[in-house]
């Protein structure tokens, strides 16, 4: 019998996620573009760690760090009453590290890729900084903003080592789809690991579908 | 009135330049920054504008203080009441002709202005037309509009008209001259188009290695045997009578040659002869 539990999960944990790495990221890739200083590049080195390190190596140390045994973990638990370790809260904060450059990078480029000048015009026209990114830079990033919001949910949803390591496998709790399909495996259920595997390529499919489609009506429309 | 001292190390692909300059420009008056490229015209613009911080000086415009070192006092390029036209246009993409301009009044500022730079700047027409669409002559008259939208009592070129042909460039300086009057704006433009320096402006102030060389009027600038005033070209072809067929800018001319017989591909200077009014 399949549970469509670990699907729904996983759509809650993506498009959490999403959500959230959608409205760091925006003013942390502003940031980031423009003038280098020793701390920028040291943010932005930190902010790409997850593209190198192994998933397992993060959620490790996230492990450690929630855990209620080391500090951080007691603190949150004597002071918030809140344990992250095997939660959906602490899966959520994992993704949200482990998904932090497919965000920020495409919004970074995008934001570099503009001339410094529509930056200035609008500045010399009175507009504030908030003005200039709401109404000038982001509207002409908008392909840019499409690929790192698809790529971070399309991550989310693949993510394996992560989730293991700090959710384990904790039916309606932790099991996302990805977690289920290494269950049913395990199990020899192959029908049900199909399934679970097919819905997500299927998925994987339209999402990029989509993305390609739409930036190329962008760029038949010469938007940006 | 504007009066300023700037003093900045600036980067050049000559190495390191110290820019160091005061002047004092009067309200209402046109000023063009001539120099070669390099000589720092436009950091100068940008200082003033407060997109660069200079490293030492001052700026006072109609006894505001908008830049002091010795104060620590810097103005934001918000609250410094400039209109600046771009070398690239800096137009917004994701804005048509009209929104590009109302872009810069605040919400409870009358719209009246923008039709009204719209038919001076002569795009009634192209109003919702996207920037994409425009030629670089009609950007650039979109970019001229939008800068004097708030109208702001400076305003500040750089270099606005070097990658126009010379039949718009005619046009739209005339735009730009009807828009210094008519807005009463004390105008600096950063230009190495001696012709358009003469045409427009009332002082011309020579920049050279970042220093000012030369206060004076575009006239007696030009007038005074300066590499500007000289009208050169290149010999094309000659023929058995002696006439040289010389390449001036874009124009073929047919001279008479003097006693040393040049050759093909020579650099010639033309001096020239009585002048004809044409009717």
């Amino acid at each position: 019998m399949i549970e469509l539990a670990p699907l729904w999960l996983t759509l809650k944990l993506a498009l959490s996620t999403t959500l959230i790495l959608f409205i760091i990221a925006v003013p942390l890739a502003n940031w980031l573009t423009g003038d280098k200083n020793i701390f920028k590049v040291i943010v932005q080195a930190i902010v790409s760690m997850p593209l190198v390190l192994p998933p397992t190596v993060i959620g490790f140390y996230l492990l450690l760090a929630f855990s209620p045994g080391n500090a951080f973990g007691k603190w949150l638990e004597e002071w918030f009453n809140i344990r992250l370790v095997f939660s959906f809260s602490g899966l959520l904060i994992a993704s949200v590290i482990y998904s932090l450059p497919f965000m920020v990078h495409p919004i970074h480029s995008g934001l570099s890729s503009l001339s410094p000048s529509l930056k200035e015009a609008s500045y010399s026209l009175g507009k504030t900084k908030w003005q200039t990114l709401m109404k000038v830079l982001l509207p002409n990033i908008k392909p840019s903003l499409l690929t790192a919001i698809v790529l971070t949910f399309a991550h989310t949803v693949g993510e394996f080592g992560v989730v293991l390591m700090i959710g384990g496998n904790m039916p309606g709790k932790t099991r996302t789809a990805s977690i289920a399909i290494y269950d049913e495996v395990d199990a020899y259920h192959y029908y049900n690991a199909n399934v679970y595997a097919g819905i997500l390529l299927a998925l994987s499919f339209v999402i990029l579908l989509i993305l390609y489609t739409f930036n190329r009506k962008m760029q038949q429309a010469k938007f940006y | 009135m504007i009066s300023f001292s700037l003093q900045k190390t600036l980067h050049t692909a000559e190495g390191e330049m110290q820019l160091q300059v005061n002047a004092q420009v009067e309200k209402g008056k046109f000023v063009s920054l001539y120099g070669a490229s390099g000589a720092g015209k436009t950091s100068i613009l940008r200082m003033l504008a407060g997109f660069m911080k200079p490293d030492n000086g001052f700026i006072n415009v109609n006894n505001a203080v908008w830049y002091d070192a010795s104060r620590e006092r810097d103005l934001a390029p918000q609250q410094r009441k400039i209109g600046f036209v771009f070398q690239d246009y800096a137009l917004f993409p994701n804005m048509n002709v009209r929104e590009n301009i109302l872009f810069a009044l605040d919400k409870n500022e009358p719209r009246n202005i923008v039709d009204e730079l719209l038919e001076v700047t002569g795009l009634t027409n192209l109003a919702t037309r996207k920037i994409q669409t425009l030629s670089g002559g009609q950007q650039q008259r979109v970019a001229l509009a939008r800068a004097i939208a708030k109208k702001p009592p400076i305003l500040l070129l750089d270099e606005p008209l070097s990658a126009i042909d010379n039949l718009m460039r005619e046009q739209l300086q005339d735009t730009l001259k009807e828009i210094h009057q008519r807005y009463a704006l004390t105008t600096i433009l950063v230009s190495h188009n001696p012709r358009e320096i003469i045409k427009l402006s009332d002082i011309v102030i020579h920049l050279e290695q970042g220093r000012f060389r030369q206060q004076t009027t575009p006239a007696l600038f030009f007038q005074n045997g300066g590499e500007a005033s000289k009208i050169t070209g290149n010999i094309i072809s000659i023929d058995k009578n002696g006439h040289a067929v010389v390449l001036i800018e874009n124009r073929l001319v047919s001279l008479p040659v003097a006693e040393e017989r040049p050759a093909v591909n020579d650099k010639v200077e033309i001096s020239c002869g009585d002048l004809k009014k044409l009717s």
